[in-house]
C-alpha cells in the first residue's frame, strides 16, 4: 500500500497553522532587512525552509521516529548493567555463554561435534546435538565481525548486549509488519509500543543471554515475511520467510508455534473462501524449503516428518495441492455439473486416504504423539500429574491476572479495540494478526513464560487501535477548515462524510471533544511509558545471581554470595572434583566454577535428577552410598535462613522429594509433612529433621543469632525457630560457607579405614 | 441405470478435460510435463525405499523432498507465467523464471548438505 496518509492532509495542516504559504517549495525570504532577521531565522529552522516536499518531510519524520525508537529499545534494557556490572544473569544464560565461549575459542566444527563430559557425570552430554545453535552462532558472528574491525571486545560484552541489540531490530520489523497489515502510522506506533513493553523486556534485558532474546526477532521476522509473501505472491518473499523460519528453528524450541500457526492460518483462509494462487505459492515454497532448512539443525532432526506436532503443516500442504488441483480442473471445465461430479469423487478419495494414512501412522507409532512439554499447553493439568519436572518450573505456572496487567498495562484493553478495527477491515493480513493474537493470548494464559510470545501480537493490534483512533480524531480536528471552504461532499470514506455532516450540526463541541479525546490518548500513552520504565527498573533488571536489599539505614546492600562460592570452588578444589547440587545451579557451576556437575538445568534425564533428589531427601548413610556411587566430591546447597532469601533449597525441597519419589518409591512425600503441612521447626516430621538437605542447610545454624529478640537458630525465610539444632555430620565436613550463609559447600569424606 | 449414467458422466468428464487441456499454451504444457516427471521420480524413490528399507533416512528424505520441491516450485512458476492469472499481470515472465531459479538453487544446496 502506498504511504497515503499524510500527503492528502497537508493543505489542511498548513491552513490550520495559519501561515500564508500554500506550498513548501518557495525559497526562504532574503535576509536583507535586519527587521526580518528573527522571522527569517525561524523560517530557516522550520522544515519548510529545507526545500522539502511533503513526501520528504514525512520520510524524515518517519526515519527520525524509528531511529529514536531504536535507540530507546536499546537503552531501556541497560538498567542492570548500570547498577551492577556487565554480567550474565540467571541460570540458562550461563550455559549459552559457556557454549559461545567454546565456539569462539575452538571453532564451528569442534562446537558442532562437542561432547561435554563436565556435566551429567557420569553420562556426559552431546552438546552439539542437543542445543539450538542460533543464539551462539549469532553472538559469535557479531564478535568476529567486531574483531575484524579491530574493536577489542570480550565475548562476554557481546553476549550481554546481544539481547538489547536484537530487541531494537525487533522494533524495526514491527514497523514494517504494521505497515504491511494496516499502514505506516500503525507501524510506527507498534514499533514504539514494542520497544518498551515489559512482556518482552523481561526476557531481553542486557545480560539475559537467552534464546528468547533472538527468537522473538526471528518469530516476528518470519511472520512478516510470510504475510508479505501472501500479499504479493512472490517466490522471493516466500524464500525469505523460509530463511526466517530456519533462523527461528535454529534459535528456539518455540518454533513449533510457527509451524502450527501458519497452517492454521492457511486453513482459516481456505475455509473462509479466500483461497488464491498467492497463498498457494507462499505456503508451498515456505513449507518445503523451510522444512528442509529446519532439518539441518541436529536437535530438530527428522521431527518435521515424524512428530505429531508437525503433522498439521503436512496435512495442510496436501490440502493445498488438492485445492489447487480442484481450482485448475474448475478452470478447465466449463460445465458446472461435470465439475461437481469430479469434486465429489476427489474429495471422498482424498479424505479417505488422509484418514487412513494418519490412522496407520499414529497407531503404528511411527508418528509420535505430542510430547509432554507441548501437550501440557493443551491440557494444563497434565504436567502436574505426570511430569513433575515440568510442573516444578516456576515459569510454567498458569498466569495470574496481575501478571497480565503488569506486563501489558493499557495494551490489555487496547487489544480488543484493535481486534474490532481488524474485523472491520478484513484482509489476508489482518486475519493473520487476529489469529496470531488470539492463539498467543490463549497460550499466554496457560503459561507465564508465553506472555513473551503474545507481546508482539498485542503490541501490533493495540497499535492499530491507537493509530486508527488518533487518525479519526485528528480528521475531526482538520475537517473544520474544509467545511468552511464550502467543501463538496465527494468525501472518500463514509466516516468522513458523516463526520462532516455532524460537524455542520454541532461544530464547536465536536472539535472540543476531539481535542479532549486526543489529550486523553496522550495521557494514556504517557502513563504506559512511565509504567513500563518503572517495571523495567524495579522488576526485570535483577541479575538473580547478585541479590540486593535495603539495609537498616536505607543503604543498598549487595549479596554476591553465589559468585563467591563458585570462585572458591574454582580455586580450592581439585580440577576433576564432582559437585552435587540441585539442578538449578548446574549451569552456573560449570560456567563459573569450571567443575563437573551431576545434574544441570538441561533436565534431560529424569532418573539422574531423581537420584540426586533421593540423595538429598534420605538419611545421611543412604545418601553417602549414593554419593560414593556417583563419585561426588563436594555438595552444594543454597540456604536463605540468615538473609531471608526465599528461593533457597529448603523451599524447593518438596519438589526434590516429589521428583525423587516419582522414580524411587522408597521416598514418600507424606513422610516429610505433618498433617499435610511442610514444617522445619520442632513439630516437623522426624524424617524431615534428619534428612541430608536439612542437616546440610542447618549445620551450625542453631548457634547463630539471626535477628534481635529471637532465639538462636531462627530461620528468617520460614519465620520459625528450627527444630533440630544439634546436628552432627558423619560422612561430610563443612568446606565453605559464604559470608551471608547463602551458599554452603560440604566435602564428602572418603570412607573410613577398614578397622 | 444409475451405474451407466455415472460411467457416462465420467466419460464426458474425461472428454471435456482432455479437450480443454489441449487448448493450453505450449509453455505451460512443458512445465506440466516437468512436474509430472518430478512426481514420478518421487514415487519411484518411495517404492525403492519400501523395497530396500529406509536406513540413511536423511538421504531418502533429501531425495524425495528434492523431487517434491522441484515439482512445487515448477507449479509456482506455472502460476506466475500463466497469462490468465490476473494477479500476476505485471510480473514479467523473466522475473518469475529468475525467482524459480533462485529457489531451486537454495533447494538443491540444502539437499546437497542434507544428503550425507
Amino acid at each position: 500500500m502506498p504511504p497515503q496518509t499524510m500527503s492528502a492532509k497537508t493543505d489542511a495542516t498548513i491552513g490550520v497553522n495559519g501561515t500564508a504559504k500554500s506550498t513548501s517549495n518557495q525559497a526562504p525570504p532574503p535576509m536583507a532587512l535586519p527587521a526580518n532577521l528573527k522571522s527569517d531565522l525561524l523560517n530557516k529552522l522550520s522544515l519548510k525552509s529545507f526545500k522539502l516536499k511533503t513526501k520528504q518531510q514525512e520520510l524524515l519524520l518517519r526515519v527520525s521516529i524509528l531511529f529514536l525508537v531504536y535507540v530507546l529499545a536499546f537503552i531501556t534494557r541497560l538498567f542492570s548493567v548500570l547498577r551492577y556490572e556487565s554480567m550474565i544473569h540467571e541460570f540458562d544464560p550461563y550455559f549459552n555463554y559457556r557454549t559461545t565461549l567454546f565456539l569462539t575459542e575452538k571453532g564451528f566444527y569442534e562446537f558442532w561435534n562437542w561432547f561435554d563430559y563436565e556435566s551429567w557425570y557420569p553420562l556426559g552430554r552431546i552438546v552439539g546435538g542437543t542445543l539450538y545453535p542460533g543464539l551462539m552462532v549469532t553472538a559469535a558472528l557479531i564478535y568476529w565481525g567486531l574483531r575484524f574491525l579491530r574493536f577489542a571486545v570480550h565475548i562476554r560484552e557481546v553476549c550481554v548486549l546481544t539481547a538489547p541489540f536484537f530487541a531494537s531490530n525487533t522494533t524495526l520489523v514491527a514497523y514494517f509488519f504494521g505497515k504491511e497489515i494496516w499502514d505506516s502510522s500503525a507501524g510506527l506506533v507498534a514499533a514504539a509500543l514494542i520497544a518498551i513493553c515489559p512482556g518482552y523486556i523481561s526476557r531481553s534485558v542486557a545480560g539475559s543471554y537467552d534464546n528468547e532474546g533472538v527468537a522473538i526477532f526471528a518469530l516476528l521476522l518470519t511472520f512478516y515475511l510470510f504475510v508479505k509473501a501472501v500479499n504479493t505472491g512472490s517466490l522471493t518473499w516466500s524464500l525469505a520467510s523460509a530463511f526466517g523460519y530456519f533462523y527461528m528453528v535454529s534459535a528456539w524450541g518455540g518454533y513449533v508455534f510457527i509451524i502450527n500457526l501458519i497452517p492454521l492460518y492457511v486453513l482459516v483462509l481456505l475455509i473462509t473462501g479466500r483461497y488464491s494462487v498467492r497463498l498457494y505459492i507462499a505456503y508451498n515454497c515456505m513449507y518445503v524449503l523451510g522444512m528442509l532448512l529446519a532439518m539441518q539443525i541436529r536437535f530438530v532432526g527428522f521431527q518435521h516428518v515424524q512428530s505429531g506436532e508437525h503433522m498439521a503443516a503436512m496435512g495442510v500442504f496436501f490440502l493445498m495441492q488438492v485445492f489447487y488441483f480442484l481450482d485448475w480442473v474448475k478452470y478447465l471445465l466449463s460445465d458446472k455439473r461435470l465439475f461437481e461430479t469430479f469434486l465429489r469423487i476427489t474429495v471422498t478419495t482424498t479424505v479417505g486416504l488422509a484418514a487412513v494414512a494418519l490412522g496407520v501412522g499414529t497407531a503404528s507409532g511411527y508418528i509420535s504423539p505430542w510430547t509432554g512439554r507441548f501437550y501440557s499447553l493443551l491440557d494444563p493439568t497434565y504436567a502436574k500429574d505426570h511430569i513433575p519436572i515440568i510442573a516444578s518450573v516456576s515459569e510454567h505456572q498458569p498466569t495470574a491476572w496481575s501478571s497480565f496487567m503488569f506486563d501489558f498495562h493499557i495494551l490489555l484493553f487496547l487489544f480488543p479495540a484493535g481486534l474490532y478495527f481488524c474485523f472491520k477491515r478484513l484482509t489476508d493480513a489482518t486475519i493473520f494478526i487476529v489469529m496470531y493474537g488470539l492463539t498467543s493470548m490463549y497460550f499466554a494464559g496457560v503459561m507465564v513464560r508465553l506472555i513473551l510470545v503474545a507481546t508482539p501480537a498485542v503490541c501490533l493490534i493495540s497499535a492499530i487501535a491507537v493509530s486508527a483512533t488518533v487518525k479519526n480524531l485528528a480528521q475531526l480536528l482538520r475537517t473544520k477548515s474544509k467545511v468552511t471552504q464550502g467543501g463538496s461532499s465527494k468525501a472518500a470514506s463514509g466516516s468522513k462524510a458523516s463526520s462532516k455532516a455532524l460537524l455542520d450540526q454541532s461544530q464547536p463541541f465536536q472539535r472540543n471533544g476531539a481535542i479532549a479525546l486526543l489529550l486523553g490518548v496522550f495521557y494514556l500513552l504517557s502513563k504506559y511509558a512511565t509504567h513500563c520504565t518503572w517495571v523495567t527498573s524495579e522488576a526485570y533488571s535483577s541479575p538473580s545471581i547478585v541479590l540486593a536489599a535495603r539495609g537498616a539505614h536505607g543503604n543498598k546492600v549487595i549479596f554476591d554470595d553465589y559468585r563467591e562460592a563458585y570462585f572458591w570452588l574454582q580455586q580450592n578444589t581439585p580440577t576433576d572434583a564432582k559437585v552435587m547440587s540441585w539442578w538449578d545451579y548446574g549451569y552456573q557451576i560449570t560456567a563459573m566454577a569450571n567443575r563437573t556437575v551431576i545434574v544441570d538445568n538441561n533436565t534431560w534425564n529424569n532418573t539422574h535428577i531423581a537420584t540426586v533428589g533421593r540423595a538429598m531427601s534420605s538419611y545421611e548413610d543412604e545418601a553417602y552410598e549414593i554419593m560414593r556411587e556417583l563419585d561426588v566430591g563436594y555438595v552444594l546447597v543454597v540456604f536463605g535462613g540468615v538473609t531471608g532469601y526465599s528461593s533457597d533449597d529448603i523451599n524447593k525441597f518438596l519438589w526434590m522429594v516429589r521428583i525423587g519419589g516419582g522414580v524411587f518409591p522408597v521416598i514418600k512425600e507424606p513422610d516429610y509433612l505433618v498433617n499435610g503441612e511442610y514444617r522445619v521447626d520442632k513439630g516437623a516430621a522426624p524424617k524431615m529433621l534428619n534428612c541430608l538437605m536439612y542437616k546440610l542447610c542447618y549445620y551450625r545454624f542453631g548457634e547463630l543469632m539471626t535477628e534481635y529478640g529471637k532465639p538462636p537458630g531462627f530461620d528468617r525465610a520460614r519465620g520459625v525457630e528450627i527444630g533440630n539444632k544439634d546436628i552432627k555430620l558423619e560422612h561430610l565436613e563443612e568446606a565453605f560457607t559464604t559470608s551471608n550463609w547463602i551458599v554452603r559447600i560440604y566435602k564428602v569424606k572418603p570412607p573410613n579405614n577398614r578397622w | 441405470m444409475g451405474r451407466s449414467s455415472t460411467v457416462k458422466e465420467t466419460q464426458a468428464l474425461f472428454q471435456s478435460l482432455r479437450s480443454a487441456y489441449a487448448a493450453t499454451p505450449n509453455n505451460l504444457k512443458i512445465i506440466d510435463v516437468f512436474v509430472g516427471f518430478a512426481v514420478l521420480t518421487a514415487i519411484i524413490q518411495v517404492v525403492y525405499m519400501a523395497v530396500v528399507g529406509s536406513f540413511p533416512f536423511n538421504s531418502f528424505l533429501s531425495g524425495v523432498l528434492s523431487c517434491i520441491g522441484t515439482a512445487v516450485l515448477a507449479v509456482c512458476l506455472r502460476i506466475q507465467v500463466n497469462k490468465d492469472n490476473k494477479e500476476f499481470k505485471d510480473v514479467a515472465p523473466e522475473r518469475a523464471f529468475a525467482d524459480f531459479i533462485l529457489c531451486n538453487l537454495v533447494l538443491h544446496l540444502v539437499i546437497m548438505n542434507f544428503m550425507g
